[in-house]
């Protein structure tokens, strides 16, 4: 059961062949005999998994089932869940138990889908290989002592080692497509307002969005049709018709026009990476497309800009953990500053700090201009590339990370070395266009991932691109041994 | 670009992290090569250029004035280091 | 030396509406601590804001009715500071784009002249929550039940140049906000709030000095105290040859000192940078239109219709008109006592001065203008004499009786008014002081004639045991006496 797809256990549980309580059972067991390899979780939430296991099977009894309900999955630990522990990979928040719901969490209650757990990250989703979770780094399934990438390491992970058959991720500058890559699955960054954010703790509200990993396509799209949606509770998402994105899966790609922008193929793409990414745009000109080279003139100057915005955001964003009303507080605070001060230098780690104290830097007098406006206008200049790209072509491909999963602690020492790990894909954030991660060949028996972005809001095209992709290929079926 | 002690223990005490001057050493190594690439941003000529702060060209929807929201005090304390009286305690506030 | 006095003001003023600016958590005022802060007021993890359409109305309304120009497109912001009763560590405020743009407000002054202050701005914000400094421990409480409460902080341009004219403002602006309806201007309750920029320069110079800010004054008269107590302490260290810190005070009007407010001067950088997770609002000519077709009359209006419909004189007009509550009040009153002039004099006298005492506020008042105005009616038709309206106002407001004629019943207050019977009590008080009746039958002084016929008065009232017709005692004395 554990190698089957969503789609498939989906198929199983309406044909009664199996309950969802026999199912989840079967999952929770092989989850706690196996993660000990890999620290993909940092909750299992047998309980509530049971619970919810029954509740789904008296939902089909009731002929009230979805293409989800009684199907097991997993929770990014950045998803507030009702009752269940919520860490956010940090020790701020070591024992946080939300007493409300995010809406994607509640989109999934709603469809009856039974959640086994949260998914260990990178604290408060700063990093690019979950090394700096204060629940331990995760451990990449295809090879020991390799990263799963990050910041949502453990979802991905966890679905490469078969733990799960779906999880939710995060991407604020990579974070969903990164880690897919790293681990040889399929994850999909949404367009930027297309999933609610509410009760997704916000690392950079501007750039943050919830998205799907699975092994397949096609799951990603059964998930997106859970997790996309308007939501009155986030200012930020947009009010717009949301598709089925399994009904366009099967349309053929004959004619689509692919663009490769060729900064994306620089000297920082190792030869062997490269090849790969080329081979797979090859079985796209196989099944009808055509290729051509874009540019991006300004992607250089993405990281740079991202790495301004997104500390600035956070360090508004994570002053809320103060010690005063939920969370980590230190002990005996001797006054009021002290327990800030204290609170927030225990209960943060390292990375989370550099973030709040480079934001707080680019918001302060005198800087704000120079380097917080500044980056705003870049990315402006970021996204009109992306729009000046989309007159041209109807996709871009390009490689996801410079180099496939590296071994731990090989860019800990210092931090900007691990922010280049983004190169290919924080821009696509800047813009808030949707992109994916996709399975596409092997380097040194590590999984390669093409990335697929898409103009605003053309995630069924892009699930459409990966589903035509999986069927003439089967980089996605590989699975670690 | 450089940045220099007095203003990584500045910039802390405006996050509220406390730091020691070991920290500030490492800081002042990381937050430096940090700047140094975030200083590429001053290559790029952006003088007829509008910042943009939201990825989406969109404009704020607003919510009729009707009470949504229900007690949960209890709910919420629960979760809290300090309480007493419903109310959340801190280490005395001077004004 | 000669010093103007330059002075701008900041208010903060709560908007009277159902639910905070950016959650559906109720606003209603006293509640137990934290019933009414929910996720999004508490900051909880995740959770995000959606602004409230009334409190963009609210203050669109204001902006109309201060002739300022509307912020079409208005953008919040976030100012990072920490403090226990701001739970996200920042504030959500408007800076560069605010909702109501520059405007001004005409103010009477006591000479009989108008000044013309200028708004500099209006913008929308989240109120803090309460810090309760009561001793848990050693600790501070901390309730959030204010905290999200809509608030528009308005600002004036330096403009005024004396505590009377800044007074004068602060009434004003009262006024207008109750009589719009977006404040219940309850300053007890912390409704509106007041922040004074003060700062001297030499007589007649162009340069601006330093200036300090007090704040947090919520009462007319701790403002005008604060003012005045600020300005001599200024001219104090600038005639001693010193120089002015700018710096946040404290005044502590119980006993008429401030102090400085050192934590909030320590390195206060704000970063302030526009919120993410709110998008740029935009206010077409619909809402404008809409939210002008809500204006009520405004007190400048109402004034004059004061004058006009009731026959007030300006100033009773004035101190009617000012108050929206109070005006509402006063009309409903007249609407059931006929003679609006008895009907000023007792809202303005015994009503006000009784809701002084208590400190109450006119919607608190235990009486109603319906009330008042049945009371009103038996003075003007005699059936009460004034020490008879006093006692029946009395048991109005302690709620003894509801019923102004019931009350005159049971305590006997209707003065008899019947003349056969008056003129025979003054026969026989008369019959029984002789030497006095000599005594004012020789006295030429009408100033002492006055006052020995007041000595006629106590007798007779004690003979007709105080139902006595006061007015028609007097006119049969006079005849009787001669005078």
């Amino acid at each position: 059961m554990h190698n089957k797809s969503v789609a498939e256990l989906s198929k199983e549980l309406e044909s009664g062949k199996i309950s969802s309580v026999e199912l989840t059972q079967q999952f929770l067991d092989r989850l706690k005999s196996e993660d000990g390899k890999y620290n993909s979780f940092i909750t299992i939430s047998d309980e509530q998994a049971l619970a919810e296991a029954k509740a789904a099977d008296e939902m089909r009894a009731a002929g009230k089932a979805t293409a989800w309900t009684g199907v097991p999955f997993a929770h990014k630990d950045i998803f507030c869940t009702n009752g269940v522990r919520t860490t956010c990979g940090s020790k701020m928040l070591e024992n946080f138990v939300p007493p409300y719901d995010a809406t994607v969490t509640a989109n999934f209650k709603a469809a009856g889908a039974v959640c086994l757990g949260k998914t260990n990250m990178d604290e408060f989703a700063m990093g690019s290989s979950n090394e700096s979770s204060f629940f331990g780094a995760v451990t990449n399934p295809w090879g020991d002592k390799r990263v799963p990438g990050g910041s949502s390491g453990g979802s991905a992970a966890a679905v490469a080692a078969r733990l799960v058959p779906a999880a939710t991720g995060t991407d604020t500058g990579g974070s969903i497509r990164q880690p897919a890559a790293l681990c040889g699955i399929t994850g999909l960054k949404p367009t930027y307002g297309r999933v609610s954010r509410y009760g997704m703790i916000a690392f950079a509200s501007s750039l943050d969005q919830g998205g799907p990993m699975t092994r397949t396509a096609e799951d990603a799209a059964l998930m997106m049709n859970v997790m996309a949606g308007f939501d009155p509770k986030d200012s930020t998402c947009i009010d717009r018709e949301v598709p089925d994105y399994t009904a366009t899966l099967n349309e053929p790609l004959k004619g689509l026009k692919i663009g490769l922008p060729k900064e994306y193929f620089s000297e920082q793409l190792s030869p062997a990476m490269e090849e790969q990414v080329r081979n797979a745009v090859r079985e796209y000109e196989k099944l009808g497309a055509t290729v051509k080279e874009v540019s991006l003139p300004n992607a250089k100057l993405a990281i740079a800009a991202y790495y301004v915005i997104a500390p600035a955001e956070a360090s508004a964003n994570l002053s809320r953990f103060d010690g005063a009303r939920y969370g980590y507080r230190c002990e005996n605070p001797k006054d009021l500053m002290d327990m800030y001060t204290r609170t927030r230098a225990e209960g943060f780690g390292n990375e989370v700090k550099r973030r709040i104290l480079v934001g707080s830097y680019a918001l302060s007098a005198g800087y704000f201009d120079a380097y917080y406006l500044k980056a705003q206008k870049v990315r402006r200049l970021i996204q009109q590339d992306f729009i000046n790209a989309f007159k041209e072509v109807d996709v871009m491909m390009s490689p996801v990370s410079p180099s496939p999963a590296f071994v731990q602690g090989e860019k800990t020492t210092d931090p900007v070395t691990m922010y280049l790990e983004d190169v290919f894909t924080i821009a696509i954030n800047l813009a808030g266009i949707p992109a994916m991660s996709v399975p596409a060949g092997f380097v040194d028996g590590l999984p390669v991932g093409l990335q697929i972005i898409g103009d605003y809001f053309s995630e069924a095209r892009l699930l459409n691109a990966a589903h035509q992709f999986q069927q003439v290929t089967d980089w996605h079926q590989r699975e670690p041994q | 670009m450089s940045i220099s002690r007095e203003d990584i223990e500045k910039v802390a005490v405006l996050a509220r992290i406390k730091v020691d001057d070991e920290q500030v050493s490492a800081l002042e190594k990381d937050l430096g090569n940090i700047l140094d690439l975030v200083d590429q941003l001053s290559a790029a000529d952006t003088d007829a250029v509008e910042p943009m702060a939201h990825p989406l060209d969109a404009v704020q929807r607003l919510r009729a004035d009707e009470v949504t929201e229900t007690n949960q005090r209890e709910a919420f304390q629960a979760i809290a280091p300090a309480t007493e009286d419903g109310l959340y305690l801190v280490p005395k506030v001077i004004d | 030396m000669q010093w103007d006095i330059v002075i701008g003001l900041e208010i903060h003023v709560q908007l009277a509406t159902k639910t905070k600016i950016f959650s559906g958590s109720s606003t209603a005022f006293g509640a137990e601590p934290n019933t009414q802060a929910n996720a999004v007021d508490l900051a909880m993890p995740g959770t995000l804001p959606v602004p409230n359409e009334q409190a963009f109305r609210y203050a669109v309304m204001f902006g109309l009715a201060t002739n300022a120009e509307i912020g079409r497109r208005s953008v919040f912001e976030r100012k990072n500071y920490f403090y226990p009763d701001l739970p996200k560590g920042y504030q959500t405020t408007q800076l560069a784009q605010p909702i109501v743009g520059p405007g001004h407000v005409d103010i009477d002054l006591s000479d009989g002249s108008t000044k013309r202050v200028r708004i500099h701005h209006a913008h929308l914000e989240e109120d803090a929550g309460k810090s309760l400094h009561e001793d848990y421990h050693g600790m501070s409480g901390i309730d959030l039940n204010r905290a999200g409460t809509p608030l528009i902080e308005v600002v004036t341009e330096p403009d005024m140049n004396s505590a009377e004219e800044a007074v004068a403002f602060a009434k004003k602006l009262h006024s207008l906000v109750t009589s719009l309806g977006i404040c219940d201007g309850d300053m007890s309750q912390g409704s509106m709030r007041f922040d004074v920029n003060i700062s001297l320069k030499p007589k007649g110079s162009d340069t601006l000095g330093t200036r300090t800010e007090t704040k947090n004054l919520n009462s007319f008269r701790f403002m005008e105290q604060a003012i005045a107590h600020e300005v001599e302490r200024q001219m104090d260290i600038l005639e001693d040859g010193g120089e002015i810190i700018q710096e946040t005070r404290l005044y502590n009007g119980d006993r008429d000192e401030s102090r400085s407010m050192r934590s909030k001067e320590e390195a206060n950088d704000y970063r302030y940078f526009p919120c993410p997770d709110l998008l740029p609002v935009e206010i077409d000519d619909n809402f404008i239109e809409e939210a002008r077709a809500r204006l009520p009359e405004l007190p400048d209006a109402r004034r004059a219709r004061f004058k006009e419909q009731y026959g007030l004189n300006d100033y009773d007009a004035g101190i009617l008109s000012a108050d929206a509550k109070l005006a509402g009040f006063f009309e409903e009153t007249v609407e059931h006592g006929k003679d609006a002039k008895l009907a000023s004099n007792w809202v303005q006298g015994e009503f006000s001065a009784r809701l002084n005492a208590e400190e109450k506020s006119v919607a608190e008042a235990p009486i109603t203008g319906a009330q008042l105005g049945a009371l009103v009616t038996r003075i003007a038709d005699n059936t009460l004499s004034s020490s008879g309206a006093k006692k029946v106002f009395e048991a109005l407001w302690t709620g003894e009786n509801d019923n102004v004629d019931a009350i005159i019943d049971t305590k006997g207050l209707k003065q008899v008014s019947d003349s056969g019977a008056l003129e025979a009590m003054v026969d026989e008080v008369l019959a029984g002081m002789p030497d006095q009746v000599a005594q004012f039958q020789g006295e030429e002084d009408p100033k002492k004639r006055k006052k020995m016929l007041g000595g006629f008065m106590g007798p007779l009232m004690k003979a007709s045991k105080g139902q006595g017709n006061p007015k028609l005692f007097n006119e049969i004395l006079l005849r009787k006496l001669g005078g």
